[in-house]
């Protein structure tokens, strides 16, 4: 190009740089490196786009769904406002024991994965070698690489009658528990632990060692230091760990259909409503309880500083 | 100063709108097209679309790709070089709300959905002339309740049959010749009886209801007053402290009796098909209360992309072999004693036998006007049935 040109002329003391040609790419990405606001708003439009319109504002609409109704015989959907649904949400007390029955799953879930994920936690961030640590993360992540739907039914043929659980308790006269809402307990359980492991492992590996040598140089034994050092540091951590494994079980609908027998959850509702029954403005309604909720727990959470680990 | 930035503010503007425009153009793909939803029906057929999407229940289309010995959609795609989509559904509700979006050309509709579909114009008006096979299929089938409406014809009948009990012969020594092992007997098999996971499914216990507490003075079970869906509903509360549970993916209801997680409930004959060449010990039994049961009806999209495909569709699967191939393996009575050519069980099925037919109470959508000829009370409509279906599961 330009430089071939160059050796055959009279060389410089100091080749000078070659101005560069002018092409319609390199004016634009002159007109960019000027101005940074163009720049941003081209980089930022179209993601802000789907944020805004893509999923606020289906979410916003279907929230507006719920003040509609629903023609029953023809199923279309009638624009006109109606706090009915809403009334009925509120009132009815099918969607109050769902809701309890809900949020009761949701709870267990998650108290079972905090207990479940603090000492795993602990012992690969403070006990575990470099290599032992690694191999345990891998451990962690690996369920998540497989099928939800795969994970569900594996442990709907695990509690089945003929299923592993009742092979190794039928020795001792037990039974598997069969399907239901401990079934259900479990599985999602198993399904959301990666997610609580993982932002309590990151809170307690920011703990420093140092803190624990003070404690244990200034006579604190292990239980003392746990709860005194390490658990007021890594309660953020827990809480953003609780965020996920909470919401996520407020919010299913598919594991209790595999494994939980005849109960039914919100989430069931929304969907039976949207699919069988055909009636969104009831499910828009429905809907507004677990984002109620959810929405209320993280606003209990937001002084510990949890919403910055997650 | 002040207006070059303003200026340079309103570049910025047009430029951001500009790439979300680009965006969108990415995002939408040139859609319409095609399909006359003017409400008429078609008066000629066309050349064939090269496609053609199908909703349909489970066992109605089948590939090959769930049992290589199961297939008439192949020889449908030689002939018309029509290419098949298949989505299956559970339930009719399901069937109703995926016709809405528009993405299926023809839909295999039960009686519970196809007079929805016509009343939320979902579906278009058939031109039976077009149709060679429509001579052939049963008069008692045509111009019914559930696919003619104002004397126009919205389909063609596909097949009908019962909602069977099914129960595990480990379990059951004798066969049941009642529904009360599910129903008045559940709590014998308390966990582990299973029920159709729809509200249309109050109708079995009406059913029910009918023989056993002929003082509520049930007629038909898709015509019942608060009275007398409040006695059902009772019922249904009582099964569901036994119900183990709920099925409306027929998947799920084989695993459940292969696993003996169910032992009882009810079923349709292709699940049994399925189970008995898995060799599970199950069987199907027509209880003496009689049973609900289908009529079906092959219907076209409003909204049908490839009209002329799905002409061919409802031609074709009319047709006596494949009408006696999709209704055998579904285990149904086939639409034509033309397609009883085609098959040694027809018998069994009573096809063309127009008084059995009359005894199995057809799945319908229940409305407030009561069907059963009752003017003095309204009865439960549809919305009602679904909500009391919701309060039943709890």
């Amino acid at each position: 190009m330009t430089t071939n040109t160059r050796v055959t002329a009279p060389a410089p003391a100091r080749p000078s740089v070659p101005r560069p040609r002018r092409t319609p790419a390199r004016a634009a990405s002159v007109f960019l490196s000027t101005h940074p606001r163009t720049r941003l708003a081209l980089l930022l439009s179209a993601p802000l786009f789907w944020l805004g319109i893509v999923y606020i504002v289906a979410l916003v609409l279907l929230l507006v769904t719920a003040f509609w109704s629903v023609d029953s015989f023809t199923g279309d959907i009638t624009t006109e406002f109606t706090l009915d649904n809403i009334i009925e949400v509120l009132t009815g007390s099918l969607y109050q024991t769902v809701t309890v029955r809900t949020v009761g799953v949701a709870l267990a879930v998650t108290l079972i994965d905090v207990a479940l994920a603090l000492p795993i936690a602990f012992f690969m961030a403070k006990v575990a070698t470099p290599r032992m640590r690694r191999v345990l993360l891998i451990m962690v992540l690996t369920p998540l690489w497989a099928s939800y739907l795969v994970k569900a039914y594996a442990w709907r043929s695990v509690l089945s009658q003929d299923g592993i659980l009742e092979w190794l308790v039928a020795p001792f006269g037990g039974e598997t528990i069969g399907y239901g809402l401990p079934a259900t307990i479990i599985t999602l359980s198993y399904l959301w632990l990666p997610y609580v492991i993982l932002p309590i492992y990151a809170g307690l590996e920011r703990v420093p060692d140092s803190l624990l040598e003070a404690s244990s140089d200034l006579g604190g034994r292990t239980w003392p230091t746990l709860r005194h050092v390490v658990f007021p540091l890594v309660l953020p951590a827990i809480i953003a760990g609780t965020i996920f494994s909470f919401s996520l079980s407020l919010g299913d609908y598919i594991t209790v259909n595999i494994v939980g027998g005849a109960s039914q959850m919100l989430g069931n509702l929304v969907y039976t409503n949207v699919g069988a029954a055909n009636n969104l403005p009831l499910a828009s309604a429905i809907a507004l309880i677990p984002i109620v909720i959810i929405f209320g727990y993280l606003f209990l959470v937001r002084r510990t500083g949890a919403l910055d680990n997650l | 100063m002040m207006r070059m930035r303003n200026a340079r503010r309103g570049a910025t503007v047009g430029l951001a709108i500009a790439s979300v425009a680009l965006l969108t153009a990415c995002g939408t793909s040139g859609g319409g097209g095609g399909g006359d939803t003017s409400g008429d029906a078609a008066t000629e057929l066309g050349e064939t679309e090269g496609q053609i999407s199908i909703l349909a229940w489970p066992g109605y289309v089948e590939d090959g790709s769930n049992d290589p010995n199961v297939d008439w959609v192949t020889p449908f795609e030689e002939e018309t070089g029509c290419e098949v989509t298949t989505k299956t559904f559970g339930t009719s509700d399901e069937a109703l709300n995926l016709m809405k979006t528009g993405d299926y050309d023809v839909v295999s509709a039960s009686g519970d959905a196809s007079l929805r579909l016509v009343a939320g114009g979902d579906v278009a008006p058939v031109n039976t002339d077009l149709l060679e096979n429509y001579d052939g299929i049963y008069d008692f089938l045509k111009d019914r309740d559930w696919n003619t409406v104002d004397g126009v014809n919205y389909g063609v009948p596909h097949g009908y049959g019962a909602n069977l009990l099914m129960y595990s012969t480990d379990v059951f020594t004798a066969e049941p010749t009642s529904w009360d092992v599910v129903f008045d007997k559940s709590g014998d098999y308390a966990g582990k009886v299973t029920a159709y996971d729809s509200p249309i499914y109050i109708a079995d216990a009406a059913m029910y209801l009918m023989a056993h507490q002929p003082d509520l003075g049930i007629e038909n079970p898709y015509s019942l007053d608060e009275e007398q869906l409040a006695a059902a509903v009772d019922l249904l509360k009582q099964q569901r402290e036994n119900v183990g549970e709920y099925w409306s993916d027929y998947l799920k209801e084989i695993q459940a009796f292969q696993t003996g997680d169910s032992v009882v409930g009810t079923s349709w004959q292709v699940i049994q098909n399925v189970l008995e060449s898995e060799g599970a010990a199950t069987a199907v039994t027509l209880p003496e209360e009689g049973a609900t049961g289908w009529s079906d009806t092959w219907m076209i999209s409003s909204q049908a992309k490839n009209p002329n495909c799905a002409y061919a569709w409802l031609d074709y699967i009319a047709s006596p072999e494949a009408n006696a191939a999709a209704t055998a393996y579904f285990g149904e009575a086939p639409s034509s004693d033309a397609a009883c050519d085609f098959r040694d069980d027809c018998e069994a099925y009573h096809a063309g036998d127009e008084d059995y037919a009359s005894q199995i109470w057809y799945w319908t959508t229940p409305i407030e006007d009561c069907i059963d000829g009752r003017t003095d009370v309204q009865c439960t409509d549809y919305a009602a049935w679904t909500a009391a279906w919701q309060e039943i599961k709890g």
